[in-house]
């Protein structure tokens, strides 16, 4: 199994003919996602990098059955693509834009309330399945099938988690990013829900960060409803109060949302929590004791991975790469 | 993005909410001159974006036009220090002179963005003039709290709520609810992040009046503000922040000695944060972001090093987007244009990290390589010491 995307995954990348959208659509169509078609209102009917375009969501859902979207488009009208992806019904939306104004994101999740539709990010590198379907922006060769799930906040520190991982030879059931905005679809708690209720997913990384609640509100989920190992980490340690770090959510504010009071409510609930960016893999390794000998690879690099379409030759590829 | 008080009263007058009538000035003579237009007892308050102003001596009633012009010669110019300024303080360029006001009663009104319900919170409290924070920690059962969904907007029972839990009754109720709908109307349109009115006033005569007013502005909305733009006050803000911002580098500035360049915020956070772990103190959050040129990379560089308490650098990438090579084409051109004598730690990963690093040693310049974030932390945090 693993969460919200799979090989039954169907992509349309909305804003594809973009820049950003053109690049990203093809990293995902290399990976061996199905990109059956893009969306950019006005150049419906062209064929782009082999790609059917269409002038809505709606044509690409009827013509191509797609099924999940991948947004690329600017922060003025992402809001808009993501309720009108809902409308044509689609099932998974997994939002890459940054920089969406906060009030924007407020109407359009408010609409998506009770509807059957999840939303991954604003923000957010998006997600993957291993082996299975890439819908977002990480590095797909980093990554290995397997049976770790990850949840961050982040994008490149989601890598170096992975990295981590790969180098030890773990696997991965699937990476979520939810973004580093304050208002987001999907949250850690949604998140740990999936991950405890999939069969291939046996423990599970959280990454996240200063700002806000959800980390205490994942730790409380945890302790309540969680029976796999998880290992957190808390990022923003060292951050000063009251200033944005870079993500728009990443803001100790009147006193609340920071590191230590994170850490001290997960550990409560019975998480791992790593101090240390650098012991993210190895504290999942330690909560694997009867997992098979792992391959191990030379410390702090990332070696091992997999590529999807020949997870049999991992093995020679490992090597390939060691010489590379 | 924060203003100062005189701007957001302009702002909150626009939309009909009560504010005390006053000017800004930039001299004693013209606060003297103002003072005179208003007659009677006024107030002069330095303007800063720093709250706790009153307590560090920057807001004082003057009796008289003379004693306006004495009392703003006073504040213009001073570096007020207050709890959020920092050591340093803030030099004040700038006094709002206001009418002084005959006060029954301070009350609390404000507007945020409550992240875990996604909507906006509107939240009163009679105790006024008192940090809210402070407020929600010690008594929190004496804050109003009312969600407000963004399809109905306000409506009246939420000003009821509010109105009944600040004690207000009769034509107060009313003008309460007219005052809330009015704050919240340009909270709205503004695409603020924060208003507030602290304290919100209950005059002698018996109506309501913003007597302080914060307004902060979610960037991310700027751009469809161009009036909000204008009113940036770039001396509110560190230079290097503020040139940083000129080439969309996000750089916050730490009072450590191991200066960082980190692609992502999250690695970034983590990468001072296993700084501080190794025994060293990170000198800035520095984020290149995910599409850096080189160009960018050079600027970034740049900034980094012209704080002057840098001692060593810590270069830490997981290139997903962006590529190694072009990191280490972007540092190789930045150390020899900037003729940087500096230890360099370097830690790449990702896309085309072995052309990168090839890169890195042809240069053949001074740059230390490491394996993994701690082995990098580690040796740039000993680089900085010995340095």
């Amino acid at each position: 199994m693993s969460i919200l995307v799979d090989t039954s995954t169907r992509l349309v990348v909305q804003g594809v003919t973009g820049k950003e959208g053109t690049f990203h659509a093809l990293t995902c169509r290399e990976y061996g996602t199905k990109v059956v078609a893009g969306v950019t209102p006005g150049k419906g009917g062209i064929v782009h990098e082999g790609i059917p375009v269409f002038d809505t969501v709606a044509q690409a859902v009827a013509k191509e059955g797609a099924n999940t979207s991948l947004i690329f488009v600017p922060p003025g009208f992402a809001a808009d693509a993501i309720l009108e992806a809902a409308d044509a019904g689609i099932r998974v939306i997994v939002c890459i834009t940054e920089g969406i104004p906060t009030l924007d994101m407020v109407k359009a999740s408010r609409a998506l309330q009770g509807r059957a539709v999840r939303l991954i990010g604003p923000n957010c590198p998006g997600i993957i399945s291993p082996g299975k379907a890439k819908v977002g922006i990480m590095p797909g060769h980093i990554h290995k099938p397997g049976r770790i799930g990850v949840v961050s906040r982040s994008g490149t520190l989601t890598y170096e988690a992975v990295g981590q991982l790969t180098a030890r030879g773990i696997g991965q059931s699937t990476c979520v990013g939810i973004g580093g905005d304050p208002i987001i679809g999907t949250t850690f708690v949604d998140a740990l829900r999936l991950f405890q209720a999939d069969p291939e997913t046996d423990a599970i990384l959280m990454i996240g960060e200063i700002g806000g609640t959800a980390e205490e509100d994942a730790a409380a989920f945890v302790k309540a409803h969680v029976t796999k190992p998880v290992v957190g980490f808390i990022c923003g340690q060292t951050a000063p109060p009251g200033r944005r770090m870079g993500h728009a959510g990443a803001i100790i504010s009147g006193g609340t949302g920071t590191a230590a009071e994170k850490m001290a409510a997960m550990k409560q609930a019975g998480i791992t929590v790593v101090k240390s960016p650098a012991e993210m893999g190895e504290a999942v390794a330690r909560l694997l004791p009867s997992a098979p000998a792992r391959r191990r690879v030379a410390k702090g690099t990332v070696r091992a991975a997999a590529k999807p379409k020949a997870r049999a030759k991992a093995k020679t590829s490992a090597k390939k790469a060691k010489r590379r | 993005m924060k203003i100062h008080e005189y701007q957001a009263k302009v702002i909150l007058a626009e939309f009909g909410v009560p504010v005390p009538r006053g000017r800004v000035a930039t001299t004693p003579a013209a606060a003297a001159a103002i003072a005179q237009e208003l007659g009677g007892t006024v107030v002069v308050k330095a303007q800063i974006h720093a709250g706790g102003r009153g307590k560090g001596g920057g807001i004082k009633l003057a009796h008289s036009p003379q004693e306006a012009e004495q009392v703003a010669s006073q504040i213009l110019g001073m570096m007020l220090r207050t709890h959020q300024t920092g050591p340093e303080g803030q030099k004040v360029k700038q006094v709002l002179v206001e009418e002084g006001m005959d006060i029954r009663q301070e009350l609390y009104l404000g507007i945020v963005i409550d992240r875990k319900a996604g909507l906006p919170v509107i939240m009163a409290s009679r105790a006024g003039g008192m940090e809210i924070e402070e407020v929600a920690r010690t008594r929190p059962e004496a804050i109003v709290k009312t969600h407000v969904d963004p399809a109905t907007g306000v409506t009246g029972f939420h000003t009821r709520k509010l109105g009944y839990g600040l004690g207000l009754k009769g034509d107060l109720l009313k003008g309460g609810a007219d005052f809330i709908s009015k704050l919240y109307r340009a909270f709205g349109v503004k695409d603020c992040s924060l208003a507030e009115i602290n304290p919100l006033v209950i005059t002698g005569d018996g109506r309501l009046l913003a007597l302080d007013a914060k307004m902060n502005f979610d960037d991310n909305a700027l751009s469809r503000h161009p009036e909000i733009q204008a009113l940036r006050d770039l001396d509110e803000e560190s230079s290097l922040e503020v040139e940083a911002s000129k080439f969309n580098l996000n750089y916050i500035k730490l009072d450590g000695n191991v200066g960082c360049m980190v692609n992502g915020a999250g690695l970034a956070m983590a990468t001072m944060d296993i700084i501080k772990l190794a025994g060293g103190e990170p000198a800035n959050f520095l984020d290149v972001g995910g599409g850096a040129s080189a160009e960018q990379i050079e600027n970034a560089f740049r900034i980094l090093i012209s704080d002057r308490n840098v001692r060593a650098v810590f270069i830490n990438i997981f290139g997903g987007i962006l590529r190694c090579d072009r990191l280490a084409e972007g540092v190789i051109k930045a150390v020899k244009t900037l003729g940087v004598s500096l230890p360099i730690v370097i830690r790449m990963e990702g896309t085309n990290v072995e052309l990168g690093q090839r890169m890195l040693r042809e240069s053949r310049l001074n740059f230390i390589t490491a394996q993994g974030m701690k082995d990098g932390a580690e040796k740039a945090v000993r680089a900085a010491r010995s340095a």
